[in-house]
């Protein structure tokens, strides 16, 4: 390519708060290309004869076309060309790991910078910003006529299921969302904390739903406060089952259930559901404390450090048991995170908690690891370093390390069957359970993952259950 | 959703109140040893509550709070017409009932309340339910007349003796179990010091002894773990593995250290609301 001899421009830089700043408060880190900047970064595109981006995103967002349009200004058009594919672009362009998706496929990557394609995204989507709320999911400048009997179920209302509801509801479907908690958006929500993904992108989304007649019951318990039987009683012609993988785990060590150790869920669950950094106007308190550690390397870790700093403590140390290299988070996030004083301590697997007699949190003793041989996973294992121990002062400890199925809906359908790990087992063509028209998808089904890779579940869950109600 | 309180009743007024609430589709599915979170308004905390009672027919359920921090007291606010902000349920596991002969029932406090819906189940069951109900004096008893309306035996003790037997409800349920050997089960739900009392007392006579654990919550569906107990040296949920457990093996001295992990903030947030009240007197 003879663009490749020319020296690569550097990506144009994306302005954001000040480190220095944003530490202390829970405002958005990143704030988002100008419509000049989004041009400069857009004309990088080499606008690839095959591009391999389009094929490192989960689900298949033209990306060079949308690109284009940005680059000659066109923000309508590059919007309409994203939602052709993805529901929730003002999401996934926050979100995504586009490092190791679409950028990580970007031909320029190889000799310099990808093009900041999550960026764009973002960019396109907030600057479309629903200019009318059909057009925000269909694409369409009119909402088809929603057809009462056509109804589906959605259960949980995280990015699968809201997908679902997006497709079917832009083909005249009757989608109602139930949701155990009381504000949807699931993860979007509970999980990631607002200076990484504002509350008001997600209610924008669900708006526009709602905009399409997608009725959203909230503090309704799957497999509680009714069952899956009984909505194909009620007339729902399909179900889709999206309840997440919210059961956290814990990693069994003395001293885990002392005060001031809390799972990364409750701890962010207080936070953004409950809003407990503006507590005490919000009733949900917080736990305080002065030297916080985080166990694990993920996105979760990242956003509950992140989260601690805001929330005033003095210190926060992420406790890893592998280098900084091999943490899954996605980059922007440890950069994040270490740019705003969070500290790392890498190599180090935790052994047990310590407390005071009242039963209080004072100190973790850790084992110092080294790295062996790469296990199933690709990455390197973390060997313990027999007899060399260390002990770090810490009052509050969020643990991090995954989560697992959660057991509420499961436990009362027996008939959609679950795998070893209690993962939904489905049709990898259709998305469908063995339960007849019961659908799944999410981390319900793949374990843990990302935002994207949950709505491109749901998107092929959804292509079926159009097919099968004749509206595709 | 908002849901409406029908009713309400001051069981020992300013402290304890019994609502009413318009829940058709919880008290359809209400089982004995459920509970329900609620959120009293838009900026409130989740904070679970046993459910005392339910009425498929008449799509009602009871709840039934001691005002203790700033929801309750927020929740004490409410009257018959006004709407609570959010409430979720049936949930935890429903109390394990068959018909096994003598079944003692004990209460403490509100615990009663709790208690009274299990009772009710084992009486369903065709089990001989004694319940064995405590309080400081006569005035704060709650739902004595509930209860005997279908238990055979309710025996009642007090803190000052204005009421049954003078002293606790371990001392009852003790002399109960040494004049009756074929006792089956014994079901507690009370403040922790009363159910960890229960259950030394019990051991000796090897009876079966079922707690019904209250702590910390927060979505009350099994994501976050804050109502973790260590039951026989394993790590339970009490929101989705519970709340019941073998009172012979809860680890009560932890239960009691994590329900004080917010004691402060509870403390903080209960006195700026009084304050707040108070202003606008």
């Amino acid at each position: 390519m003879s663009s490749a001899k020319k020296a690569i421009k550097p990506r144009v830089p994306m302005p954001e708060q000040p480190a220095a700043e944003r530490r202390r408060n829970f405002e958005e880190v990143a704030l988002g290309y100008t419509l000049e900047l989004a041009m400069e970064e857009a004309a990088r595109c080499l606008q690839c004869k095959k591009p391999p981006c389009q094929k490192g995103c989960p689900v298949e967002v033209n990306i060079k076309d949308f690109v284009g349009h940005l680059a000659k200004g066109d923000v309508v058009a590059a919007y309409r060309t994203i939602k052709e594919t993805n529901s929730l672009p003002a999401v996934c362009g926050r979100v995504c790991p586009q490092e190791i998706q679409c950028e990580g496929s970007c031909v320029l990557g190889k000799k310099g910078q990808p093009v900041a394609i999550g960026r764009l995204e973002r960019f396109a989507a907030d600057e479309f910003a629903a200019k009318s709320a059909c057009e925000e999911i269909t694409g369409m400048p009119e909402c088809p006529m929603i057809q009462e009997d056509l109804k589906v179920a959605c259960i949980g209302s995280g990015p699968s299921s809201l997908t679902v509801a997006g497709y079917l509801s832009s083909r005249g479907v009757k989608v109602t969302v139930f949701e155990a908690l009381h504000e949807p958006g699931g993860v979007l929500t509970y999980g990631i904390p607002r200076f990484r993904l504002p509350k008001r992108i997600v209610k924008r989304e669900v708006d526009a739903l709602k905009e399409n007649q997608v009725d959203i019951v909230l503090n309704w318990v799957g497999g509680k406060t009714f069952s899956v039987e009984e909505l194909f009683e009620d007339g729902y012609k399909a179900v889709f089952v999206g309840v997440g993988a919210g059961l956290p785990r814990f990693m069994g060590i003395p001293g885990e259930n002392l005060i001031g150790v809390f799972s990364a869920n409750e701890y962010l669950t207080r936070v953004n559901l409950g809003r407990a950094w503006n507590f005490p106007e919000f009733d949900t308190p917080c736990f305080a404390c002065t030297r916080a550690t985080v166990i694990g390397g993920g996105n979760v870790a990242m956003d509950a450090a992140r989260t601690a700093l805001r929330l005033g403590a003095e210190k926060v140390t992420i406790v890893y048991r592998r280098t900084q290299d091999e943490m899954p988070a996605r980059q922007e996030e440890l950069h994040h995170a270490l740019e705003e004083g969070v500290e790392l301590a890498c190599l180090c697997g935790p052994l047990a908690f310590n407390g005071d007699e009242r039963g209080y949190l004072k100190s973790m003793t850790v084992q110092k690891m080294t790295l062996g041989e790469p296990d199933a996973s690709g990455r390197c294992r973390p060997c313990a370093l027999e007899g060399e121990t260390m002990e770090i002062e810490t009052d509050m400890c969020v643990v991090a390390v995954g989560s697992g199925p959660n057991p509420v809906l499961l436990g009362a359908t027996p008939e959609i069957e679950t795998n070893r790990r209690g993962y939904i087992v489905i049709n990898e063509e259709t998305g469908e359970t063995a339960m007849e028209n019961v659908f799944a998808g999410g981390d319900i089904v793949t374990g843990s993952a990302t935002v994207i890779l949950a709505m491109g579940a749901g998107r092929r869950a959804a292509q079926e259950i159009a097919r099968r109600l004749g509206v595709e | 959703m908002p849901t409406k309180i029908l009713k309400k009743r001051k069981l020992i007024p300013g402290t304890t109140s019994e609502l009413t609430l318009d829940a058709p589709q919880i008290a359809k599915k209400a089982q004995p040893g459920n509970f329900i979170i609620l959120r009293v308004s838009e900026n409130g905390e989740r904070i679970p509550l046993t459910i005392a009672d339910a009425d498929p027919e008449a799509g009602t359920i009871k709840i039934v709070y001691l005002v203790l921090g700033k929801t309750t007291a927020e929740l004490e606010t409410l009257d018959e017409g006004d709407e609570i902000h959010d409430l979720c349920g049936p949930l935890g596991k429903a109390t394990h009932i068959e018909k096994e002969g003598t079944v003692i029932c004990v209460g403490g406090g509100t615990g009663i309340a709790a208690m009274h819906h299990i009772a009710k189940g084992h009486h369903k069951a065709g089990n001989h339910v004694v319940a064995i109900i405590g309080a400081r004096n006569k005035d704060l008893l709650l739902f004595y007349d509930e209860l005997t309306a279908f238990c055979p035996e309710v025996l009642v003790s007090t803190d000052d003796g204005s009421f049954g037997h003078k002293g606790f409800v371990t001392e009852v349920l003790k002399k109960r179990l040494e004049e009756d050997k074929t006792v089956k089960e014994v079901v507690a739900i009370g403040p922790v010091p009363m159910m960890r009392a229960v259950a030394l007392t019990t051991e000796p006579f090897g009876v079966k002894t079922t707690v019904s654990l209250n702590s910390i919550m927060v979505d009350g569906i099994g994501m976050c773990g804050a109502c973790r107990v260590t039951v026989g040296g394993e790590v339970k949920f009490a929101c989705v593995d519970g709340p019941e457990f073998d009172g012979h093996k809860v680890d009560f001295a932890e239960l009691s250290a994590r329900l004080g992990a917010y004691k402060p903030q509870e403390k903080d947030s209960h006195e700026q609301y009084k304050c707040r009240c108070q202003c606008h007197e």
